[in-house]
């Protein structure tokens, strides 16, 4: 008898040996989704000098067992050879449900695979649930600018994909006591696609913390008025430990680069908390940062559409709010460095 | 270099506005326009022909309205269109439209390279581009910001990702999805806008190649959409408007309690 699509499976990313946040946010959905089913969880690790520390990790944060795939020429994301490492693993042991991060890895290397293997794919969910009776999977995302929140299902293809977007969970808490089984998987030449070659990967400076998987965004548009006055967003993200956005507007200026501009021709966000500075919240705008918990306007115009969709907002010249902000800042870190907080 | 580049018809957002009472887009069926992501690619298309010599084809599935979007492609200096549009291609998933793209362009066109936007601005899926790879068993490259070389056999690129610019060779034939950072779109010239007047953009429908039909359209389609939801975006917040320097202090101080309160600072 054919064994019927069974586990869930999500896919762990790495960057230098460690696992990346997104590896753990994807075991709490694909943790419920087990539950739910009763069946085993499992996390794919493909890379290069991943060490046992790091699926202990995973083990602790809800996966049954662990697929590792290490070697030399997988330390850095080509999506034909982990596509094809994929295939065969879906194909020989036919999880259920995978679920990959709506990052940049995820958002190549899944289509690729779905494709591959005939299935369909849902793109940057911010919701997975199981459907009683069916137990298929529903995926709910967001779509025409965050206008509408579509529920999909891929009822009669194996297995059900998505991706999904980062921060849209937290990872569960560590459980140490959890035990679980690690499967290393050799790998031979066959499964290396050698028509694509990295060559390197240059760092970007990124004021300390990377705007997908932040925490919290202080962005800036055009009511900055002149590029220099950026660093007042720079200086306020710094404070706060902040990633830094902009509008289309400010990027279109010149003011900073395009890797931060946040909106429908950006990136889409969903920090816990969002603080846009002189930004009147377009259309577009407002598209790349709905998903987020809670977001903070302050602009002049009192009628601007970003204080529609603001938790706390205040109506106010930037120029005086931020740098008195900052000084409250200021003055609440030199008290907790006395001691006397 | 003999390029393809498959384009989408979105709504304009753009000309749309914001329902006040549900937060949802109020839009006319006129207003479409070209996904603002494809001119990129559009536009890194032509630099390379400029750069390289070559054509261009740009292809496009949906409506009969389309046409207009094609014939913009082509006054900015692409070479020839041709438009995918068929009842049995209606309501396809990522997976039945890059199955739809890759046919009709293996079938009729000899190419080195694929271009596409990164994602489409309605769908937000970004699986198309990466889906054409792999029906048409070609590597991608996806985020491209970047091309650096081409030697006649292989382009050097860099993928804009998470941790900065994966720069990646990658040999021809193959699919590079772009972002905005690769160039700046042209606009349209008068002499390009007159001689794609007169030029013709056949239409083909699902008899013109040889497609499985299984694989068309909704049928074809892996995914179903099961429940549309728009949701209120309007949120209740708090808000202080600052016009003095009393005003000014309590609204900092309610800033950094509002932030406190959540555990963000």
């Amino acid at each position: 008898m054919e064994t019927s699509p069974h586990q869930v499976w999500t896919l762990a990313e790495q960057t230098g040996g460690k696992l990346k946040p997104i590896s753990f946010e994807l075991l709490h959905w694909g943790r419920t989704l087990a539950d739910k089913l009763r069946t085993p969880l499992a996390s794919i690790v493909i890379g290069s000098g991943v060490e046992d520390e790091e699926f202990h990790k995973l083990i602790a944060h809800g996966a049954d067992e662990v697929y590792s795939l290490q070697d030399p020429r997988l330390s850095s994301f080509v999506c034909e050879t982990y596509a094809r490492i994929l295939c065969s693993l879906i194909q020989s042991h036919r999880p259920a449900v995978f679920l990959g991060g709506a990052t940049t890895t995820g958002r190549t290397l899944l289509p690729y695979v779905a494709v591959k293997v005939h299935t369909g794919l849902t793109a940057d969910c911010t919701g997975l649930d199981i459907e009683e009776g069916t137990g298929n999977l529903l995926q709910t995302r967001p779509a025409i600018g965050g206008n509408i929140m579509a529920t999909i299902k891929t009822p009669n293809h194996r297995p059900q994909m998505a991706t999904v977007r980062p921060r849209s969970r937290k990872p569960l808490c560590p459980d140490l006591s959890r035990r679980g089984r690690i499967h290393r998987i050799p790998i031979d030449d066959q499964m290396i696609d050698p028509r694509v070659q990295v060559l390197g990967v240059e760092r970007v400076e990124t004021d300390g913390t990377v705007l997908d998987s932040a925490e919290k965004v202080v962005a800036g548009g055009k009511g900055l008025r002149k590029g220099e006055n950026f660093t007042l967003i720079q200086g306020l993200a710094q404070d706060l430990g902040a990633a830094v956005g902009a509008s289309r507007e400010a990027v279109d200026r010149g003011w900073i680069s395009y890797p931060h501009q946040v909106g429908l021709s950006g990136r889409t966000i969903s920090p816990r908390v969002y603080i846009a500075v002189g930004i009147s919240g377009s259309i577009q705008h407002l598209a790349g940062i709905k998903s987020s918990e809670t977001i903070v306007a302050i602009n002049s115009d009192p009628t601007a559409p970003i204080f529609q969709v603001a938790d706390f907002g205040i109506v106010g010249d930037l120029f005086q709010v931020i740098p008195v902000i900052r000084r409250h800042l200021q003055e609440r870190k030199e008290k907790q460095e006395h001691g006397c907080g | 270099m003999r390029i393809v580049v498959p384009i989408k018809q979105v709504p304009d957002t753009a000309k749309v506005k914001l329902d006040p009472e549900t937060g949802t887009m109020i839009r006319s069926e006129a207003d479409a326009v070209t996904n603002p992501l494809d001119l990129y690619a559009l536009e890194a298309a032509l630099r390379l022909k400029e750069t390289y010599g070559g054509k261009i084809t740009v292809l496009s599935m949906g409506p009969k309205s389309c046409f207009r979007m094609l014939k913009e492609a082509l006054a900015m200096g692409c070479d020839e269109a041709f438009l995918l549009s068929d009842k049995a291609f209606a309501g396809a998933d990522t997976w039945a439209t890059s199955y739809t793209l890759a046919t009709a362009i293996r079938k009729s066109l000899e190419y080195d390279l694929v271009l596409t936007g990164e994602r489409a601005t309605d769908g937000d899926t970004g699986q198309v581009g990466p889906g054409i790879a792999a029906w048409l068993d070609i590597p991608v490259a996806t985020y491209v910001s970047r091309i650096r070389t081409f030697d006649g056999k292989r382009f050097e690129v860099a993928r804009l990702t998470e941790e900065g610019y994966q720069w990646v060779s990658i040999p021809t034939p193959c699919v590079l999805t772009v972002v905005k950072e690769i160039a700046i779109p042209r606009l349209p010239t008068l002499k390009g806008i007159l001689r794609a007047r007169s030029q013709e953009i056949p239409t083909k429908t699902k008899e013109s190649f040889p497609f499985q039909v299984e694989y068309l359209g909704l049928k074809g389609s892996p995914t179903r959409v099961v429940k549309i939801e728009t949701p209120q975006i309007a949120r209740q917040g708090k808000k202080i408007v600052v016009k003095n320097e009393e005003d000014l202090t309590m609204a900092a101080t309610e800033f950094l309690r509002f932030l406190e309160e959540r555990n963000l600072y």
